[in-house]
């Protein structure tokens, strides 16, 4: 196996899945599919994250623990997401994002 | 360690997780894509293996691959009354399209700026033993900091989805 690849190829694949993400969390209308967009974009920064610390200083191990720690903060994002998901569902029987309009004037 | 990282399996992943991606976000079922994106979470962690993150491709496995995806598809489950509601139309949107592809062209400009000097990579990496130990000594207040964050998660998500009774 003498064809390898580099920090470009992983970089280029964090942002296909990233637009991947974008696109979906923008466009869906399911308040679930959005959170399950904004997952697919988590994970192309953990892999841009991860791949910036093993080619450039993996000594260090930074990008590691940020990947941990983002790794919390989405976990809690999707708990606390998925809950309120299910307290408009039950409150409005729907999780359309676009028929949850009891601010509109 | 290996100092090089092979191409084969790196394509394979990256076919496995862009191709999921699509599907997760194409396939009309809401079940379905959520399993879609399962599949998505485990080919990630395939790829952090072979970045030679051992603890965080386990943390992936259990995280996403296990707690996010039952998560997702507890509240799928839930939030469907009749079989037929888990179809739903694609909700194209050329305007986000529009945006998510020019996100992708600053993108790859950005990255083709990258000098390829930097594409070598060092013969040595970490492990999980040492990951460890900086975790509990230069990590430590994030790390505390993380756990109170969880707790106050736990306790809003009960909170919100909790019972009729408590409505406010």
């Amino acid at each position: 196996m003498s064809i390898t690849v580099g920090l470009r190829e992983f970089l280029i694949l964090s942002a296909v899945l990233f637009a991947l993400g974008l696109y979906g969390a923008l466009s869906k209308k399911s308040a679930i599919m959005i959170l399950m967009a904004v997952e697919l974009m988590t994970n192309a920064v953990n892999i841009a994250l991860l791949a910036m610390n093993r080619f450039l200083t993996p000594m260090l191990m930074t990008g590691q623990f940020f990947a941990a720690f983002i790794m919390v903060v989405s976990a809690a994002e999707i708990g606390l997401g998925l809950a309120l998901v299910l307290a408009l569902y039950r409150r409005t029987q729907t999780v359309e994002v676009d028929r949850i309009d009891r601010l509109k004037g | 360690m290996p100092s090089t990282i092979p191409a084969l399996p790196f394509y394979l992943l990256a076919a496995a997780i862009v191709g999921g991606g699509v599907m997760t976000l194409f396939s009309r079922n809401v079940v379905h894509a959520a399993f879609w994106l399962l599949e998505v979470m485990v080919a990630v962690s395939g790829l952090f293996l072979l970045l030679s993150a051992e603890f965080i491709a386990l943390v992936q496995l259990l995280v996403y691959a296990g707690a996010v995806a039952v998560l997702t598809l507890f509240t799928v489950m839930l939030t469907l009354r009749r079989r037929e509601d888990a179809l739903r139309p694609l909700d194209a949107s050329l305007a986000a399209a529009g945006l998510a592809i020019v996100f992708g062209i600053v993108t790859a400009v950005a990255i083709g700026g990258f000098s390829p000097a930097v594409a070598k990579m060092p013969a040595a990496a970490p492990g999980i033993v040492q990951f460890g130990g900086e975790l509990i000594t230069r990590w430590a207040l994030p790390f505390e900091v993380a756990s109170v964050v969880l707790l106050i998660a736990l306790v809003g998500a009960v909170w919100w989805s909790g019972g009729e009774d408590e409505d406010r």
